[in-house]
């Protein structure tokens, strides 16, 4: 499905999609606010996600003369839907596909947001986590390897004070080079036991089959596993309905 | 296509023997993977001294869980109406003085008497109350709110009232809506969206006006404040708070007796399954918030109040100094709101306002006032104890100001958040409930404040 | 012995989650897995909900909800 036109954007409400789309996911009180607010300034707009009643704010901002759209995704524990805020969030990343995502996550509780970077990574492998709070973490003497982290999950990770300004132009030069393809991440994939993987195994042939070899079917095959038949309405929504005739050559 | 898509799923159904058996696994893999990455990377020194939990041990304690959140009520209160006073009668003074070069001005330039009334008497008169009696209390009382909800207090409340929300039925997080409502209901019933039950939702949608807006606590502390504050010297100002706290008890205690009766009647069901954090206390950004409520909040629902100030002033002129059969149109409808107002503890006028104030709550007070002037003589309008006056000369009592402020809680929301209502729950009977429900507790209470005042013979 | 039975300041360990449907997969979400450390920090003045230290958050749940998690002491 690479390579495709950006139409699902349109579906989210977004057609000022010229310029690069960055999401911008993470936990609920991380300071994902303040981090959307620090990079994109008074250069925001906010409305609903399209047929729902969640607020959608995006913003712009502009690093190295280019122009790059940030999407302030709803900030939820998990991706797996059971809400609609987790619906959206998921829908964004896997269906909108946007140039980067970034996690931010809080540098004084990392286990629990690395559960949902984990489940970002599984749907794309263009993820940037920032770690904000940092200055809060010294305080609270934490100390956190970054580069460590990064190098075991196989993607960049920029720490951050989103309050103080700290790592801002780092998280801005980061989403830059993996825009413009520098930058390439090559996260490892989660391998579960073996039951699971055994039937992944099975029904991968089949999804492939349909939608082509992509690096996300894997992540489409443990939702179908899960019985989740909202990935399956989103396909439906996001994918195949509007403007059919040009993804149908896609598809069949 | 989607006929494929349907065969894998039902192939995924037929391999995974049991989905939540495969989501278990999954979710517990991740989180397997998280914890492990976690303890890789991240060192901790020594536990440093956690002052989250220290400060929870006081806020959300048995003991001072709440006497410490009715401390901070009363503190925030007392803050916005002592520091409200001073710059209230300033305003006045400077806006009055304004009225009276504008006059001046008119007269200068020979305008016809109706159009003076018009822009001045109606819309400036109005505009100028609106401005001097709100703006003080809303740049006081927005920040302070702001300041505690960037603290994190917010979910600490959550926590403490779940108890009563959910033996009244509701969802924990109506705690954190109602919250919300404080500054704004049309604010505080979209909040509501954080609630997934539709039930619960429902309920606390419909009870979200019985917190005062920001729209009515000038008013609640402009009436206290005249008949408590100015009136004791010392001490009237706590006296006057402790009104305020009280309404505003009073309020989340009705709120809990209508979603337990919302609960058990209209919407029946069991409360559904409640998580809330408790983030940690963060160092708000004292400046950012200032700046941050001023602009977002004080200013937006100024110029929301200005907006709607302002033919509502022209209006309300209009109904004074039209004459029908020897009376104004004002006296004629206040004529016949006069029976019911009395019986409230109130007088046809003061529905009429409400009635009137029905696009926002913030004008509610300047008609009043402009009904009274237009009626009687004019008067020099400084500041709260001119208002004394004036209010006195109409035939006000302490039991008239308790009752307004009592209808002011208790009473139909603002036309916006009944929009918002309407918006929300897709339902025209749901929002003729929510008008509906507060209405009559309100002129039932009133009406019983008022016969009580009778047979004691307060009033 | 359920979770809501742990006392203030007792730590356990997660050992199943015995509910289905929403619930169960809301439980998951906040890192309820079997194996997790969990420990009570507080009770609400109130009475309900508790406090828990779930994965280095703390989250509220009603009794109501806890009684869904099966643990074993850890204490």
């Amino acid at each position: 499905m690479k390579g495709q036109p950006l139409q699902p954007l349109l579906r989210f409400g977004i057609e000022d999609a010229d310029s690069p789309v960055v999401a911008l996911a993470g936990n609920p009180n991380t300071g994902k606010t303040t981090i959307f607010n620090a990079l994109t300034g008074l250069n925001q707009h906010t409305g609903n996600w399209p047929g729902k009643t969640v607020v959608q704010a995006r913003g712009k901002y502009c690093y190295g003369g280019q122009e790059v759209i940030l999407v302030d995704l709803p900030g939820t524990y998990s991706l797996l839907a059971n809400s609609v805020e987790e619906q959206i969030a998921r829908d964004f990343i896997y269906f909108g596909r946007p140039d980067a995502t970034i996690v931010v996550a809080d540098a004084t509780c990392l286990e629990r947001n690395l559960n949902l970077l984990l489940q970002v990574v599984e749907i794309t492998p263009l993820v940037i986590l920032c770690i904000n709070l940092i200055d809060e973490a010294r305080r609270k003497l934490i100390k956190i390897d970054f580069a460590r982290l990064a190098e075991r999950l196989g993607i960049p990770v920029v720490p951050a004070s989103a309050r103080t300004g700290e790592g801002l132009e780092l998280l801005k030069k980061t989403v830059q080079d993996m825009i413009s393809g520098k930058l390439k991440p090559s996260p490892k994939p989660i391998i579960y036991d073996g039951e699971v993987e055994g039937a992944l195994h099975q029904i991968l042939p089949e999804i492939k089959g349909i939608l082509g070899d992509d690096a996300t079917s894997r992540w489409l095959a443990l939702r179908l596993l899960e019985g989740d038949e909202t990935v399956l309405e989103g396909i439906q929504h996001y994918l195949l309905t509007d403007p059919p005739a040009r993804l149908e050559e896609v598809f069949v | 296509m989607s006929a494929d898509l349907g065969r894998i799923l039902q192939r995924a159904q037929d391999l995974s023997c049991g989905q939540d058996a495969v989501r278990d696994k999954v979710v517990a893999r991740l989180y397997q993977e998280a914890e492990s990455l976690a303890r890789e990377v991240v060192l901790t020194e020594k536990p440093a001294r956690d002052w989250d939990s220290t400060i929870d041990d006081i806020l959300t304690s048995k003991r001072y869980g709440y006497p410490s959140m009715l401390a901070l009520l009363a503190l925030v209160l007392w803050l916005t109406i002592s520091g409200a006073n001073m710059p209230s009668q300033l305003l006045a003074r400077f806006l009055f003085a304004v009225e009276g070069w504008l006059s001046s001005l008119f007269l200068l330039l020979r305008a016809p008497d109706w159009l003076h009334g018009l822009l001045i008497l109606g819309v400036y008169r109005c505009l100028a109350w609106v401005v001097s009696v709100m703006l003080p209390p809303m740049a006081i009382f927005f920040p302070l709110f702001t300041l505690l909800e960037d603290l994190g207090y917010l979910p600490r409340v959550a926590f403490n009232l779940d108890a009563f929300f959910q033996k009244a039925g509701a969802h924990g997080k109506q705690a954190l809506t109602m919250s919300m409502g404080f500054g704004c209901n049309a604010a505080g019933v979209i909040a509501c969206r954080i609630i997934e039950s539709p039930r619960e939702r429902l309920i606390a949608i419909l009870t979200n006006n019985f917190v005062p807006c920001n729209g009515r606590f000038p008013t609640l502390i402009a009436m206290s404040n005249i008949f408590l504050g100015a009136a004791a010297l010392n001490g009237g100002s706590i006296l006057a708070v402790l009104l305020v706290a009280g309404l505003v008890v009073g309020g989340i205690a009705i709120t809990l007796v209508v979603s337990r009766l919302l609960s058990s009647t209209l919407l029946k069901g069991i409360p559904s399954h409640f998580a809330l954090e408790l983030p940690p206390y963060r160092p708000p950004q004292v400046l950012q918030v200032i700046v941050r409520s001023v602009f977002d909040r004080t200013l937006f629902v100024l110029w929301r109040a200005v907006k709607v100030a302002a033919p509502a002033g022209a209006v309300a002129w209009a109904l004074a100094n039209i004459y029908v059969d020897g009376l104004s149109l004002l006296s004629h409808a206040a004529g016949f709101f006069e029976p019911l107002g009395r019986a409230m503890g109130l007088d046809g006028v003061i529905l009429l306002a409400f009635i009137l104030g029905l696009p926002a709550n913030e004008i509610v007070i300047p008609i009043i006032l402009m009904s009274y002037l237009s009626a009687g003589a004019m008067l020099e309008l400084e500041g709260l104890p001119a208002l004394r006056e004036l209010l006195l000369a109409n035939g006000w009592t302490w039991v008239t100001a308790l009752n307004m402020m009592l209808f002011s809680l208790l009473h139909f929301p603002c036309g916006t958040t009944l929009l918002t209502i309407h918006k929300e729950t897709q339902s025209w009977k749901w929002t003729a409930l929510a008008a509906l429900i507060p209405t009559a507790i309100g002129v039932a209470l009133c009406f019983l404040a008022a016969q009580g005042a009778r047979l004691v013979g307060l009033f | 012995m359920l979770l809501s039975q742990l006392p203030v300041g007792k730590t356990g360990e997660v050992v199943a989650i015995t509910c289905s449907g929403l619930v169960r997969r809301r439980l998951l979400d906040l890192g309820l897995v079997p194996g997790t450390k969990i420990r009570t920090l507080r009770q609400s003045p109130g009475g309900d909900p508790l406090a828990f230290n779930i994965r280095g958050a703390v989250i509220a749940l009603r009794l109501d909800t806890a009684s869904h998690v099966k643990i074993r002491s850890l204490d």
